[in-house]
């Protein structure tokens, strides 16, 4: 009988960074999938990042994992959004050549040793004594693994809706997969259903382009990962996106299809996203608005498919059709392929700890659509830890568990556990409290020494992180150290509109006016002073002007932090008996239970737990 | 790896004895910085640091004006044997309320942050100085506040209260959403809100948080009464006047000057407001024993008001003698001049602030209005009016009001939004203090429901 370590169903965005985190660490990954080539395949839009999830691509990249490396050799256009805004929001997007990005998935899981692809599916799960001891194929084949990592996406009992036609499958032309679903509700656990959706796809050549608005990328582009070298970037050629509008007739027609909406019947029982409604969902909540944006994006540079963004829809395919006449620049248009909805088992996520092992059964560990996230990046990011997480337990090592006050991985996970999620769950930099200390520009900062002590970082790469540390703290050093005197500054400060200085001032200081940029300020006295060499390195300069010019909110963050995270370290006995706590709210109580928190900072964000649940439960700790 | 939660905590204080008039008033304070910051306001013998476990010690409590706040007894304690387990002082003043709150603010000034309920108990079982059934019993009280807070006798108010903060809390995230939306909806096609929008809100927010602030003092006097000494020379009526006030005779009315020994204490209720009558026996030097004892009560009575009623015999005339023993005590805007029998004689100066006759009552609802006015000034008040009346309401509306203060000096230097949200979020933390509601979903939940996302 075939045995691995570790069984990772699905080879999508989650379960590519679980294989290969887990495999470099060490142990021998069997990834089940049902076709190879589906491999990292974009169900969606062929597009990477955007705001909170460009960041979780970061992290995800400083850690070792793979969506970074994959988004920037498949990249046909990249944008940073929110660059008129502060560096905390600054968020990182590709679209992406969607057969690139499957091929170099593809060819990334394979480059790693240890990885076995295996072609199959998946109907059940099999323990002994709580605790996984291998899987069974749809040939009845069984396998044995000491974990198994099910990232099953949009696969458990999929079910998609074509206006009142239903299909099984989990994505366009793909089957579902049946069976496992059942054998996790026989261990014991609980499912519901979600719903997400898809636009039409079009032929990019019956579209009248030369009518359209153009958005064009940045130039230069900024890719994803620090291990993608500049020199080589961008790897294949730029594409343009374009931009067109619903309007008031398009909405007519769609509202015709309303009796036939697999929603608005009730056919759909799953829930689906607030924040990425259909278009019927869109007019029908939000009737006072007279149109729509609608991004036209490319799915490659042999493609001659486009993805109408904004277009999500499930309604019958004439009435799609219909509507799409009506839109400037696709009168003639031709549609591919209908927009669909798919409904699919996820199994909410206070199940799982927050490595993401279920609480249930040792060894098993969900992540990515099956603990109720959308998106390829918050599915990635689950991947990861998860991955890394079977490995550490295999080898006998301590988890790894991020912070909320680390990353937005952190984040994701403890909102996942906590809230449990009853839709479908999407990162907003709004989600992080600590968004000012998030930031793209350090993710590195934060998190690669993590991805260093499990090895998926190289020492080099490490090494120059902690030089980089080193000359941020020194550049710091030299510019509160550095006075300039009224005659050496003030010209520049009245060229960049600020007050001039009557006594000498540290460099520091000036910095921190919003006016005033570190660069140009010390470009501008180059010829008076010398010594900063440290800051010819753009990353240290920028670093190093983050850090001065917004000390005072940073600071006012990290001592919210200090405050909160006296309460993570109280920790909560793993059987701990909430029926003992007489003075707790019932609804504390039977949350408490539920998801079975690890710490008293993670039970405080419990939605239903009061601050006087809290207070109780911090008294009885200390019994 | 759990951590002792008393290492590193910080100092805290708060009035340990009830609200209200008490024999004496005492202020706790807990904490590693607690012996050294009372010393910053206690000046006595020795310096309080140098000080043994389990001494008291008397001085004065001095303010920043140099000021004499009043008389104290401090006893130290230091760690593990006192009542917390840490380091503790307890401050004794004289019985007024109004004074202790003034010693915790000069507290508060040093460092110090006023302690949660039942945080001095907590912090006792934390250090091991309480068992567990005892825990338990502070467990409920913890919960019990929360759950009294619902049915309690000041529930009108702080229902109000509540109203209002809620409603303000709700315009704060209301305020953040628009910022958020453009933070993490930039790409939508949405009409992004102006910043002199959120300008605008966040300065009808302060204004309505100012007004609330402005209210702790009257709040504080709705919720504890107002202690009024009723003083004057023997036989000019006060004990009828009492009587009258309170349709029962419960002291001792006689036409011998001096009867009326000790000081009687009744309640009444104008208009909401309690009012907390002391009859005194009077204030003149006297060689009985028994009346000697009655006196310094009856001065301690007079230090202790809020408002002096001195009530004077229309037919004898205003005692000048008395009004300058009062007047040392208390100061002369807190005093009101009454006189009594106007029945027998209508010629009534306008010295007085008001004239009126116990005997018939003639005047009294003047006197009421008088002493309403004097109590909670000249505000507008009525049952439907939102007040603050605790302290530590009144300190999470300050802290409000610095966020939000913060808040506009970001929106001032023009700085992204992301910057605003950090003040706006810690202002709407702060007023969750208020209420027990902290929650990040609120903002997010906001926007879904009221603007169209989703490309």
């Amino acid at each position: 009988m075939k045995s691995y370590d570790i069984i990772i169903v699905g080879g999508g965005h989650a379960g590519i960074e679980a294989a290969v985190s887990a495999a470099q660490m060490g142990c021998t990954v069997g990834l089940v999938t049902m076709d190879k080539n589906a491999m990292g395949r974009m169900s969606c839009n062929p597009a990477i990042g955007g705001s909170a999830k460009g960041h979780l691509v970061h992290e995800i990249d400083a850690l070792g994992g793979a969506m970074g490396l994959i988004a920037d050799q498949s990249g046909i256009q990249f944008r940073t959004l929110n660059k008129s805004k502060g560096p905390a929001v600054w968020a990182g997007r590709s679209q992406n050549d969607r057969k690139i990005y499957s091929e170099v998935a593809l060819k990334t899981v394979l480059a790693v040793k240890n990885i076995e692809i295996i072609e199959e599916s998946l109907i059940e799960a099999i323990e002994e004594n709580k605790q996984i001891v291998g899987v069974k194929t749809l040939n009845c084949e069984e396998i044995k693994c000491r974990a198994l990592i099910v990232c099953s996406g949009t696969f458990l009992n999929g079910l998609m809706h074509t206006g009142l036609k239903s299909i099984k499958g989990g994505r366009f032309g793909e089957l579902p997969s049946v069976g496992l679903t059942e054998s996790l509700v026989k261990m014991g656990f609980e499912y519901g259903r979600l719903k997400t959706g898809t636009p039409p796809r079009l032929n990019k050549n019956s579209i009248n382009w030369d009518i359209l608005e153009e958005q064009p990328g940045d130039i230069p582009p900024k890719p994803f990962s620090l291990r993608t070298p500049l020199n080589e970037f961008p790897y294949i050629p730029q594409l343009s996106c374009h931009l067109t509008y619903t309007n008031q007739i398009v909405h007519k027609i769609l509202e015709k299809g309303f009796d036939r909406s697999p929603m608005f019947t009730g056919r759909i029982q799953g829930v689906g996203p607030r924040y990425c409604p259909s278009i019927e969902d869109k007019i029908n909540r939000f009737s006072d608005k007279e149109r729509h944006q609608l991004f036209l994006e490319p799915e490659g540079l042999d493609s001659d498919l486009i993805y109408i963004n904004g277009f999500s829809t499930s309604l019958p395919e004439e009435i799609q059709i219909e509507a799409l006449h009506q839109i400037k620049g696709l009168e003639n248009v031709e549609m591919v392929r209908p927009g669909y909805a798919v409904e699919y088992d996820y199994f909410p996520p206070y199940q799982v700890d927050l490595t993401l092992e279920t609480k249930l059964i040792k060894g098993l560990y969900f992540a990515g659509q099956i603990n109720g996230t959308s998106g390829y990046e918050e599915a990635a990011g689950q991947g990861i830890v998860a991955g890394i997480n079977a490995a550490l337990k295999i080898q006998n090592r301590p988890e790894f568990v991020l912070k909320r006050s680390e990353s937005y991985i952190g984040v994701l996970i403890d909102d996942l556990v906590g809230k449990s999620t009853s839709e479908p769950y999407r990162m907003f930099t709004s989600r992080a409290e600590h968004r000012l200390i998030l930031r793209q520009d350090n993710a590195d900062r934060r998190l690669t020494k993590y991805g260093y002590e499990f090895g998926l970082i190289s020492k080099e790469m490490f090494d120059e992180l902690t030089k980089r540390e080193i000359k941020i703290t020194k550049s710091k050093e030299f510019l509160s150290n550095t006075k300039l005197q009224p005659a050496i500054i003030n010209e520049y400060l009245e060229s960049v509109n600020s007050a001039t200085i009557d006594s000498s001032e540290p460099i520091d200081k000036l910095i921190k006016r919003p006016e005033v940029e570190l660069k140009s300020l010390l470009a501008s006295i180059e010829k008076q002073n010398n010594g900063f060499d440290l800051l010819k390195d753009e990353t240290v300069l920028e670093q190093t002007e983050i850090e001065i010019k917004y000390e005072g909110y940073i600071q006012r963050q990290i001592e919210l932090i200090a405050k909160i995270e006296k309460y993570e370290e109280v920790l909560i006995p793993l059987n701990f008996n909430y029926n003992n706590l007489k003075s707790i709210s019932t609804e504390g109580r039977e949350k408490l239970s539920k998801v079975k928190p690890r710490s008293l900072g993670q039970a405080s964000r419990i939605s239903g737990v009061t601050p006087s649940d809290i207070s109780v439960l911090l008294v009885y700790l200390k019994s | 790896m759990t951590q002792t939660l008393s290492q590193n905590e910080d100092t805290i204080t708060a009035l340990a004895t009830p609200n209200g008039v008490g024999a004496i008033a005492i202020v706790r304070v807990s904490g590693p910085n607690s012996i050294e910051s009372v010393d910053k306001i206690f000046y006595g013998k020795k310096k309080l640091q140098d000080c043994d476990s389990h001494t008291i010690h008397y001085g004065k409590i001095i303010d920043k004006n140099r000021e004499v706040v009043d008389d104290v007894l401090v006893s130290v304690f230091r760690e593990p044997n006192s009542y917390t387990g840490e380091d503790s002082a307890e401050i004794s003043t004289h019985g007024s309320s109004l004074i202790a709150e003034k010693i915790i603010s000069l507290l508060l000034e040093e460092n110090i942050r006023l302690a949660e309920p039942g945080e001095f108990t907590k912090r006792a079982f934390l250090n091991g100085r309480l068992d567990l059934a005892q825990a338990e019993a502070v467990a409920d009280v913890i919960n019990s506040r929360t759950d009294a807070s619902l049915r309690g006798a000041r529930n009108q108010l702080d229902g109000l209260l509540s109203q209002k903060v809620d409603s303000l809390r709700e315009m704060l995230v209301n305020t953040s959403s628009l910022i958020e939306l453009e933070l993490d909806f930039a790409e939508e096609d949405l009409e992004f809100v102006s910043l002199q929008q959120v300008l605008d809100n966040i300065n009808f927010i302060e204004t309505e948080i100012d007004t609330l602030m402005s209210s702790y003092s009257f709040g504080r006097i709705i919720r504890d009464g107002v202690n009024v000494a009723l003083v004057g020379e023997p036989n000019v009526g006060k004990s009828s006047l009492l009587n009258f006030f309170l349709k029962e005779a419960r002291a001792i009315v006689s036409e011998i000057p001096g009867t009326t020994r000790d000081v009687i204490r009744e309640e009444l209720s104008i208009d909401g407001i309690l009012f907390r009558l002391f009859d005194t026996a009077g204030i003149r030097t006297t060689e009985d024993s028994i009346e000697k004892e009655g006196v310094s009560r009856s001065r301690k009575a007079i230090e202790d008001a809020d408002i002096v009623l001195f009530l004077n015999d229309i037919n004898t005339g205003f005692s000048n003698y008395l009004y300058n023993e009062i007047k040392e005590l208390k100061s002369e805007s807190r005093i009101l001049k009454v006189v009594n029998k106007i029945d027998t004689n209508h010629n009534v100066s306008n010295f007085y602030d008001v004239g009126i006759s116990a005997k018939t009552g003639e005047g009294i609802e003047r006197l009421f209005d008088k002493l309403k006015e004097k109590a909670v000034g000249s505000q507008n008040y009525t049952e439907k009016t939102a007040v603050v009346s605790n302290i530590r309401h009144y300190q999470a509306l300050k802290k409000t009001k610095e966020n939000l203060i913060g808040a506009k000096k970001s929106i001032e230097e023009k700085l992204s939004g992301e910057f605003i949200s950090v003040d706006l979020r810690n202002a709407e933390n702060s007023l969750g203090e208020i209420i027990g509601k902290i929650t990040s979903e609120d903002i997010l939940n906001n926007i879904f429901a009221k603007f169209c996302i989703g490309k």
